[in-house]
């Protein structure tokens, strides 16, 4: 062969081809002889494929120093161990993860599930802090009618709070 | 609860609903979770890990669905402890091998199961035997709701529910079936149908997830891809390959009997044979004949109350129960002894085979 197809993950002549639909989309995966058996690809008993494109389009990537602000993670760690550091290390490495979306799920959005609960905790959490500060702030400016508006929503807004949480969100 | 009296209890896989199903023999749906602003498990540093483990247990310990069962650390449990949970698929080879900061609670039934500090802050996990994805999955979800009640879930509108590994994102559910498949492996159809059941975007493995062996003729079909689909889409999905593979295996009995009786007849005859006479048999082997007599317990061979004995014996027959079973650590040769003394007893009683049902 002229130009001998490179295995995925470790650049050695690859001598396994192995092609997987997932959603009417075609990925090819080659792969050596040493690799393709670590893989489990040769075992009957079924092999990650997800788990394998994760890695091989890991792979080539230039490395970037970009860091999580958050936990310190780098794309680094993410491209040795294929996970990630915290949540919001998903915002820190879109760019990294968007094109590993589509080839590892579905789609790109999320269409499930979703926490209704915690949602309305977090939304009203966030309320409580925005009208404590107003009041803050209307107090220090000595304007006493907004301060007075703002004292009455926050004490609706923390006896709603307390009141038990089937009665606030119905799912 | 006591983890020793978990271990003594009748579990939803030895006992309860076990032996209705002639192929599909548990049902199992995962959920993975984790806590808005918390580095995951893998990242975490001890201190956090454990905060974060008290937590998630004191929360899961309160719901209704955990009332008067078992919540540990994992690092109080023994191995022996360990590798019991871990063959009644209760937790993951990965938490049994977790140094600390982990932990598990289970349900009395052992139905329910919430690992923490795994891969993921949380996973939860409900199980029952037989074909049942919309009881699990109403159970999960149930649970599930309960458990946001308490917790801050990592959840972005656009990607879902944050987890460690992208590829569990979204949902982040694993819905599978346990599935015995004696005649497509004896008449060498698996291969076929592990490269479709991938090329339909789902996982094979075998009895204990991830590299472990197909003994027993008992695989794991489950769905790989979390994002893009509900979880009510993704089981649907999954379940329609199941119903296949179900309708393949039972076509694949009618043809080894139309084909060859003669040599099924000898295969179960011989499994019964040695498992009533035998003095040394591995857990693989064990696997295999009792799969053979599971086998033989749906074409009629043997009474259909026989079947809730072999699925608890699939279970029993593995190293760590046998172990536990004689109360001490053995080497694997005399576990062959105990585990063959084990089944000689248990298979004592049992009719020989009535092969006048088999050509049906």
């Amino acid at each position: 062969m002229a130009n001998p197809l490179k295995c995925d993950l470790c650049a050695k002549p690859a001598t396994v081809h192995l092609t997987q639909i997932v959603n009417s989309k075609i990925h090819k995966v080659d792969l050596c002889e040493a690799c393709a058996q670590a893989k489990g690809v040769t075992d009957p008993s079924g092999f990650s494929l997800a788990d394998l494109l994760l890695k091989a389009s890991l792979n080539p990537e230039p490395s970037g120093d970009a860091r999580c602000e958050s936990c310190g993670f780098t794309a680094q760690d993410f491209r040795k161990t294929g996970r990630f550091g915290c949540p919001a290390c998903y915002g820190h490495f879109r760019g990294l993860l968007d094109p590993l979306l589509e080839t590892m799920h579905k789609g790109s959005a999320h269409t499930g599930k979703i926490p209704q609960r915690a949602l309305a905790r977090k939304t009203l959490y966030e309320r409580l802090t925005r009208l404590e500060s107003d009041l803050d702030q209307a107090i220090k400016a000595e304007r006493f009618e907004d301060a007075a508006r703002y004292r009455d929503e926050l004490s609706q807004a923390r006896s709603a709070a307390t009141r038990p949480a089937q009665d606030k969100h119905e799912d | 609860m006591k983890i020793n009296e978990l271990i003594a209890a009748h579990s939803e896989l030895t006992d309860a609903a076990a032996g209705k199903s002639a192929v599909v023999l548990m049902t199992r749906i995962r959920l993975a979770r984790n806590l808005a602003a918390q580095p995951f498990p893998g990242w975490a540093k001890e201190a956090q890990k454990r905060e974060i483990r008290d937590q998630c247990m004191q929360a899961v310990a309160s719901l209704p669905q955990m009332k008067r069962g078992l919540a540990l650390p994992v690092e109080s449990l023994d191995e022996l402890q360990k590798q019991i949970l871990v063959e009644r698929h209760l937790i993951s080879r990965e938490l049994s091998h977790a140094k600390s900061g982990s932990g598990v609670v289970i349900s009395k039934d052992q139905s329910c199961v919430v690992m923490v500090n795994e891969e993921d802050h949380l996973r939860i996990q409900v199980l029952r035997a037989g074909f049942q994805f919309k009881k699990v999955w109403a159970t999960i979800n149930a649970l599930d709701t309960a458990l946001e009640e308490h917790l801050d879930y990592a959840f972005s509108p656009q990607l879902g529910y944050l987890s460690a590994c992208p590829t569990n994102l979204g949902t982040g559910i694993r819905s599978s079936a346990m599935m015995h498949l004696p005649a497509l492996v004896i008449s060498g159809q698996m291969d076929k149908v592990v490269r479709a059941v991938n090329q339909l975007g789902m996982a094979v493995r075998g009895l204990f997830g991830e590299g472990s062996d197909a003994s027993g003729s008992i695989f794991q079909i489950s769905n790989q891809t979390t994002l893009g689909e509900s979880e009510e889409g993704i089981i649907k999905h999954l379940h329609g390959v199941l119903t296949t593979i179900v309708e393949q295996e039972l076509n694949a009995r009618d043809k080894l009997l139309e084909a060859d009786p003669n040599k099924l007849r000898d295969k179960i005859g011989r499994a019964f044979g040695i498992l009533q006479n035998g003095w040394l048999l591995n857990s693989s082997e064990a696997m295999n004949l009792l799969s053979l007599i599971r086998l033989g317990i749906d074409l009629g061979m043997f009474a259909d109350t026989q079947r809730a004995v072999v699925d608890r014996l699939f279970i029993e027959c593995q190293p760590g129960h046998v172990q536990h079973a004689a109360k001490g650590a053995f080497e694997p040769n005399q576990r062959d002894v105990l585990r063959a003394e084990r089944l000689r007893a248990e298979f004592a009683n049992v009719p020989a085979p009535d092969f006048t049902n088999a050509t049906q």
